[in-house]
């Protein structure tokens, strides 16, 4: 399988023969977040004209049609439009807090993308403790949430953030139980070991029912965590105008709609990072001529391929579910998810102790 | 395995970096092109257009409390759950034995939440 590390180290050794140390790692620093952020912008419009077509497409509608061949170019419209509008101030916010809330949400977005490999060695941070450091990073999205609902000064923005807050918290542990089930199959917190413990055999097939049951659990939950769906009551238009960021207006705005729709890349990144085998092209034992063709297809394509599934399945579970009220949303955490998931977790743990798994 | 040969903190501060100027340059280029005026109601709350009654700080409801204190309890107990997680496989049934004891107290506690009525939302 082909290593990106040849590549970089490649270009680092350029770097080093004709500069000092220290100028070098400062350029490669910046190459980085000057690849990452184009990535992360890309992905987004990627992501906004995905789910515009798919949600069209379930709904029976044509979606964007007009500009530029079925519509493709609409985003580039969408994100002029957002620019050159008006930023809106307020004169009865916390001005400080206001502001600072979009670099909350945005910069928990970044790092957390930052996170996922998509291909062996392509891969920005990646810390021994991977999983751990995604689930840290991606809770600070929730003080940005908090704090833009807080600092609107707005009544809808506050009952927004509040609901936000409590289903994110609640759902976070959730995701939490289900990756602590995957850690625990893998015996490693890396993500990159995680992806390359399931190279004969994805985690969804290799690890028995707790797998399934976690691997639903995650479905679930993440979708909660991203606020969308069934589960996006924190901004329930009929009740609430827009939720947390009512009061945000043009750009300012845009950043929110941007890190929502990364963290749904996110959250599907890290589904199938975890559960389906990430990089790892399917193979069915015995059958070599289909693990050929298989492998013949690049790493990261796969991982793109399972990344835009998993979000197909949650823009499916978005148009196919009603929206559930409060009570619902966090009985279905507490009383259901939770104990399951750690029932499942003790399960994974006997499996893996007598060394029952494949 | 990094990406070159940088530590990877160093480029957690760099993905960092990166999310702040991206948040900074798209404000700074929004704020130079886009158009500018202001009056005494546009900076008011939007609340459906009609006139803002009251104090905008609302009063909530404290259930989220509850919740956030919930929240609390079981995530310091994942964060101790994962470093037995990630030796699970060495270690084998007596760790095995010792964190299922750790989770029982951790379900009972749950158990006395669900009892005291502390999971329904009134």
């Amino acid at each position: 399988m082909f290593d990106f590390s040849v590549v970089t180290k490649w270009i680092d050794n350029l770097f080093n023969r004709v500069m000092p140390e220290w100028l070098s790692v400062t350029i490669e620093c910046v190459l980085v977040a000057a690849a990452l952020l184009v990535a992360y912008l890309v992905l987004a419009m990627v992501y906004i004209m995905y789910e515009r077509w798919v949600c069209a497409w379930i709904q029976c509608r044509r979606g964007p049609l007009r500009v530029g061949p079925w519509g493709s170019l609409q985003i580039f419209a969408d994100v002029l439009k957002m620019l050159i509008k008006e930023i809106v101030r307020l004169w009865n916010t916390d001005k400080f807090l206001f502001w600072l809330a979009p670099f909350f949400v945005v910069v928990a977005s970044v790092i957390t993308f930052a996170c996922l490999p998509w291909g062996k060695g392509m891969q920005v941070i990646d810390f021994n403790i991977g999983v751990f450091f995604i689930t840290a990073i991606s809770s600070l999205g929730v003080l940005g949430i908090l704090l833009a609902g807080w600092s609107s000064n707005s009544k809808y923005t506050l009952i927004g953030a509040m609901r936000s807050g409590a289903q994110m918290v609640s759902y976070e542990l959730s995701v939490g139980i289900s990756i602590l089930t995957i850690v625990c199959l893998a015996g490693t917190m890396s993500i990159t070991g995680i992806v390359e413990a399931q190279e004969n055999g994805w985690f969804i097939f290799t690890g028995h029912i707790p797998a399934i049951i976690a691997f639903v659990i995650y479905m679930i939950a993440a979708n909660a965590e991203t606020n969308r769906g069934p589960f996006d009551l924190p901004e329930a238009e009929h009740e609430l105008t827009a939720g947390y960021h009512s009061e945000y207006s043009g750009l300012h705005f845009g950043y929110f709609y941007l890190a929502e729709y990364l963290n749904l890349f996110i959250v599907s990144g890290i589904a199938s990072l975890l559960f389906l085998g990430g990089w790892m092209p399917l193979h069915i034992s015995g059958w070599d001529s289909f693990n050929a063709v298989m492998d013949f297809i690049p790493p990261t394509l796969w991982f793109l391929g399972k990344a835009l599934f998993m979000s197909f399945v949650f823009i499916w579970a978005r148009w196919s579910f009603p929206r559930v009220r409060i009570d619902q949303l966090l009985a279905l955490e507490w009383r259901y998810l939770m104990p399951i998931g750690l029932f499942n977790l003790v399960l994974m743990a006997v499996i893996v102790s007598f060394g029952w798994h494949f | 395995m990094v990406l070159i040969d940088i530590q990877s903190s160093t480029l957690a501060v760099t993905a960092l970096l990166a999310g702040i100027v991206l948040v900074i340059g798209g404000l700074v280029v929004a704020l130079l092109i886009g158009p500018r005026s202001y009056t005494k109601k546009k900076g008011e709350p939007y609340e459906c257009g009609i006139p803002t009654r009251g104090d905008n700080m609302a009063q909530f409801h404290v259930g989220y409390y509850l919740f956030a204190i919930l929240f609390l309890m079981f995530d310091v107990e994942t964060v101790f759950l994962f470093p037995w997680a990630t030796i699970c496989k060495e270690v084998g049934a007596t760790a095995l034995a010792a964190v299922g004891t750790f989770l029982v107290i951790l379900v009972l506690g749950l158990a006395y939440a669900w009892k005291k009525g502390a999971l329904r939302w009134k």
